[in-house]
Parts: structure tokens; sequence; C-alpha cells
């Protein structure tokens, strides 16, 4: 992405760069908890994904000076905590190269409901619900309570590498799709079939749990 | 029931294709019909929906004050030096 660095990014890295530190925590305050998310997808462990972003705070401070500003301060802070967090990931010997597990994952293409749910070909109306989706019909408090997102987050753990990454950027930071394909280098098509991919197992999860098997 | 109607069973795999607005114009149209006449489509996009709402309220994990002290540490030293 080539967004240049906001007006309000101007002023903190002036004020950066002058060592103020309030203007410094606060900046931490604002982007640990999400870096933290990112290392994560790479390192699965908590002590070695708080490692990598001390790490990359580290890298921030020894390159502020040196910081030209084609990017935004936002896109470069998130190219240095994803590359160290990759390099730790391949240290970890956890990683069959990136690229390889995206081709694998979108190869991978099982309906996203099965087949048997539908009217098959000898059907006047082949190809529509035989057994629907049913309602869930539940309160909006039963709906965000902590047993439901505990599904959710269970769900999203079990996914594959890339598609875990995907939707934990998307709908959990709330990423647009230009940042995920730029941080983890994937096309827009790729990127939307692992987000799909990841959003229709996590409402199958949410579905069992709600509805019951 | 015209030809290129979408049936239920394709409308589940373009859900996502539908949200993010990746759909060409003749196609989203068929889509937005069926989804107009299905109730059962319509459900399943809604929850579709909701999934992805309440993802969204999944909390973030926060630094460690250990980490956040490390930092602000660091931040110091940095300015030392670099003065």
């Amino acid at each position: 992405m080539t967004t240049a660095p906001s007006l309000d990014e101007l002023q903190l890295l002036d004020s950066l760069r002058q060592g103020d530190e309030r203007a410094f925590a606060a900046f931490v305050e604002e982007h640990g908890s999400t870096m933290l998310r990112v290392a994560r997808l790479y390192v699965r462990d908590r002590a070695a994904a708080e490692e990598v972003v001390q790490e990359a705070w580290l890298g921030v401070l020894r390159g502020i000076d040196r910081f030209e500003g084609r990017s935004s301060l936002r896109t470069w802070l998130f190219r240095i905590v994803t590359n160290l967090a990759k390099t730790r990931g391949v240290r970890e010997s956890r990683s069959v190269p990136f690229s390889a597990l995206v081709s694998e994952e979108v190869e991978d293409a099982g309906p996203s409901v099965p087949p048997e749910r539908f009217r098959g070909p000898e059907d006047r109306w082949w190809g529509h619900w035989s057994s629907p989706p049913e309602e869930w019909g539940r309160p909006e408090h039963e709906l965000l309570s902590a047993e439901t997102r505990d599904v959710i987050a269970r769900a999203i753990d079990a996914l594959p590498d890339v598609q875990r990454q995907v939707i934990t950027l998307r709908d959990v930071e709330g990423w647009s799709s230009d940042e995920v394909c730029n941080a983890l280098d994937l096309s827009e098509t790729n990127q939307r079939v692992l987000l799909h991919r990841a959003r229709t197992k996590v409402r199958h999860a949410l579905d069992d749990y709600l509805v019951g098997e | 029931m015209s030809v290129q109607e979408i049936t239920c069973k394709e409308l589940v795999e373009v859900v996502t294709d539908h949200l993010e607005g990746r759909m060409p114009p003749d196609r989203r149209l068929l889509f937005e019909e069926h989804v107009a006449f299905c109730s059962w489509c319509r459900t399943y996009l809604d929850q579709m929906r909701e999934t992805i709402r309440i993802t969204g309220t999944l909390t973030e994990d926060d630094l460690s004050p250990e980490t956040r002290d490390a930092l602000l540490e660091a931040f110091r030293n940095w300015n030392a030096q670099s003065r």
C-alpha cells in the first residue's frame, strides 16, 4: 500500500523524534495489542509473540530517524512486526513456506455447505435447500455471551493457518481487504476465497452450537 | 425459472463475494432477487452477517505491563543516546 502518513501521523512522528515519552506510550497503547495478535499468527506462543512485539518496537526506535514516510506509519509498523514474527516462526520451524500454505488452502475446495442439504439433480427444485438453515432466534445477550464468543474463538483457532490469519485480521481486527492483502502478500481473489472458507466454518460452528447438530 | 438463476447451493458459495462487493452487476442482481424470494437463503445470509458481527466483538489481548515498562525504558535510552 502506498498511503502516505496522515497529518496525525506526521505530528506523532515529530513528537517521537523529539523524545516525547507520552506520545510513545500512547502509540504503544494504540497498536500493541493488534501487533501482539499479528505476531501470534506466526509464532502461536504468547511469550514468543510478546518478545517479537518488543523487538519490533526496538526496530521502530532504531529506524524512526530514517523513516521517510513513503508508507503510513501504521503500515511500516506492521511490516516490521510481520517480518520479525515470520522469521521467528521459521526458526521455530513450524512453517511450511507461506506461499505453499496459501495454494494448498485455496485449492482445497470443499463445498461451503454439505451437498446433501440441497435437492439433487433429479428434483424439479434442483440446487435448492432440502434441509434449510434454522433461524438462530436467540436474544442479543446470548449471541454476545462469553460462551458464544468462545465457540467462535475455538473455531478460529482450529482453522488452517492462512484462513486463521485472514479472518483474524479482517473480522477481529477490522482491517480492510487491501491491508490484509498487503500484510500477507495475498492476491485480492485468494484473500476473498480464504475469508469465505474461514467465515463459512465459523458460521457452521456457531450454528452447531446455537441450533444443535 | 430462467437459465442463469442462482440456486441456493450456488448462493452459499458467493455470499462473501456479495458482502465484499465483488460480484459483477448482473450476478449481483440475480443474487438479490434470489434472497428477496428465498427466506432460507435470507436466513443463511443473515447468519453470515451475524457471524461477522460477533467475531468483531472478540476481545484483544493487551501487552503485559512488563513489556510496556521495558519499552518505555528503551524509549528513554534511545532518547538519551540520540541527543
